[in-house]
């Protein structure tokens, strides 16, 4: 299934989706340390976002998130790339700066937890390769 | 979005990779919230300077933009996480000035004035009716906004500093005409005479009216300190970044249908939320911080008194040069109090270091609960120094 959406920051990578439908807000949400999400209550409480595929509606929170992702990539704990719904400042800011291939207006709703896809920001696609139906 | 050949060379890395990444932002967020092209802007004021909140990452960050990046136009900092000068009577460990001077040194390189407050207003960066600017801090945004009637959106540090190394903004949100138009018509009904009435009154619009931009009318004889302490509250409790006071805000704007009342009873009902019942161990005055015209009213009340809690009065390091050359300064200094300039107990890494805050700022309060844990007291000014300078 091959999903279009528009480009935040470019670039391609390859890697299992992490899949959130509520808000990430990365200070104070994300350990930068160790990539984990630490926020009470998040759907992805105790889940490593490291080389992961992040999907999720939108930012919140502090716009200081925008340098935790710049910290997780120099630390190698940032995901390897970003897709949301409708991208907000902080979460555009911190793929620029951190250098994430990151797009918005995906219908993440059509993303499965843990498929593999491809994503190609440069050409605004994803391609989700590896649907796990039995989840549906 | 359209861009001009200027500004396609820099996005291109023409001009440096400083400002293709700053051109890189710009343009990302213009794409997001719909905008045109990108506007011309007089001055910028840049939030995210305490090494508290940047971290290591923000400050290499700002490192990798200061080898080739350089401000375009007038641009001011933001508060840093200590008084640059007198960081040791504020308890700042060595580590900590270490690397916020290191922060500071940073952005003074790329060309940024490091003025070191919140309120660039009262430090040369006082920008006029129209005039199209970039600025983050939440409550300048909204001073500059609403009492100054320049536009600005209200920009994270990254975006402004963006702003800064291009000169540009992209053209959305309060820089256009239609967003800027009040929605709905607030009369308060209610006696405003201390700043701390102003702040309750904030926390109740920004509760109330989230992000829509408010038609207020009542604050004819507001005060620029005043008119200060609102703004800081109703950015720090709403989301807007923008209010039309009557009598009071420059802009001409259409009165909106929709209508409603604020009374006594919620203000004094706000005010009641920001007390707990605790003893105070820190006084903090200046957020944001405080006018010449303020440190002489405290100067004034500390008259031969002393304090016997530890007292932060906050302010720009050039307000407090004005208040060293009338001797204010000193007058309040004899009293024990500190004035801590280029700082704020917002920024400043104190969490935890006191139990219970008194302040006559509701933007304090919420930031002191959320970011320093703190338990608070929210008194007007002459009750702060009375708590102050107890037996």
């Amino acid at each position: 299934m091959d999903l279009r959406g528009r480009r935040i920051f470019g670039g391609k990578a390859t890697g299992r989706a992490l899949v959130s439908l509520e808000a990430v807000s990365f200070f104070g949400g994300v350990n930068p340390d160790t990539g984990i999400v630490e926020e009470e209550g998040h759907p992805l409480q105790g889940r490593s976002v490291s080389g992961r595929v992040l999907v999720f509606p939108q930012g919140k929170g502090s716009t200081v998130g925008s340098y935790t992702l710049y910290r997780m990539m120099k630390t190698g704990t940032a995901p390897i790339a970003i897709l949301n719904r409708e991208c907000e400042t902080i979460v555009a800011v911190g793929a620029i700066i951190a250098e994430i291939p990151c797009m918005d207006r995906i219908d993440i709703d059509q993303i499965p937890d843990d498929a593999v896809l491809l994503v190609d920001a440069d050409n605004e696609r994803v391609e989700v390769v590896d649907r796990v139906d039995e989840r549906s | 979005m359209k861009l001009t050949e200027e500004e396609e060379a820099l996005l291109d890395g023409q001009e440096g990779r400083a400002a293709k990444k700053a051109m890189e932002i710009l343009v990302a967020l213009g794409e997001i919230y719909g905008a045109r092209r990108l506007v011309e802007v007089k001055s910028v004021q840049i939030a995210g300077v305490s090494y508290d909140n940047l971290g290591d990452a923000g400050l290499s960050f700002l490192q990798e933009m200061a080898a080739d990046g350089r401000a375009r136009v007038h641009a001011t900092l933001n508060p840093a996480g200590m008084d640059l000068v007198d960081w040791r009577e504020l308890g700042i460990s060595e580590a900590f000035a270490e690397k916020q001077k290191m922060v500071v040194e940073t952005f003074a390189r790329m060309g940024v004035v490091a003025s070191c407050t919140c309120t660039p207003y009262f430090v040369g960066n006082e920008p006029g009716l129209g005039d199209t600017i970039a600025w983050s801090e939440s409550s300048a945004v909204c001073y500059a906004n609403s009492v100054l009637g320049a536009r600005t959106n209200r920009e994270g540090g990254p975006s402004a500093l963006a702003a800064a190394l291009t000169g540009k903004t992209a053209a959305y949100g309060f820089h256009l005409d239609e967003k800027r138009q009040p929605v709905v018509s607030v009369e308060v009904c209610a006696p405003l005479e201390e700043i701390t009435d102003y702040g309750a009154l904030g926390k109740v619009l920004g509760d109330k009216l989230g992000s829509r931009v408010p038609y207020i009318q009542g604050l004819r004889q507001a005060t620029t300190d005043q008119l200060k302490s609102l703004c800081a509250s109703i950015a720090t409790y709403g989301g807007t970044a923008m209010f039309h006071a009557a009598g009071v805000s420059p802009e001409r704007v259409k009165e909106p249908d929709e209508r409603m009342a604020v009374g006594s009873k919620e203000i004094e009902q706000a005010k009641r939320e920001m007390i707990d019942d605790d003893e105070v161990d820190f006084v903090a005055i200046g957020c944001p911080h405080c006018s010449l015209e303020e440190l002489r009213e405290i100067a004034g009340l500390l008259q031969g008194k002393q304090v016997s809690i530890e007292t932060w009065i906050a302010v720009a390091r050039q307000v407090k040069e004005a208040a060293e050359e009338e001797g204010v300064a000193a007058k309040i200094r004899e009293s024990g109090a500190r004035i801590a300039a280029d700082t704020c107990f917002v920024v400043a890494p104190i969490r935890g270091r006191f139990r219970c805050m008194a302040t006559n700022s509701a933007k304090a309060v919420f930031y002191g609960r959320a970011k320093n844990r703190f338990k608070s007291v929210f008194a007007p000014l002459e009750k702060l120094i009375e708590i102050a300078t107890r037996p």
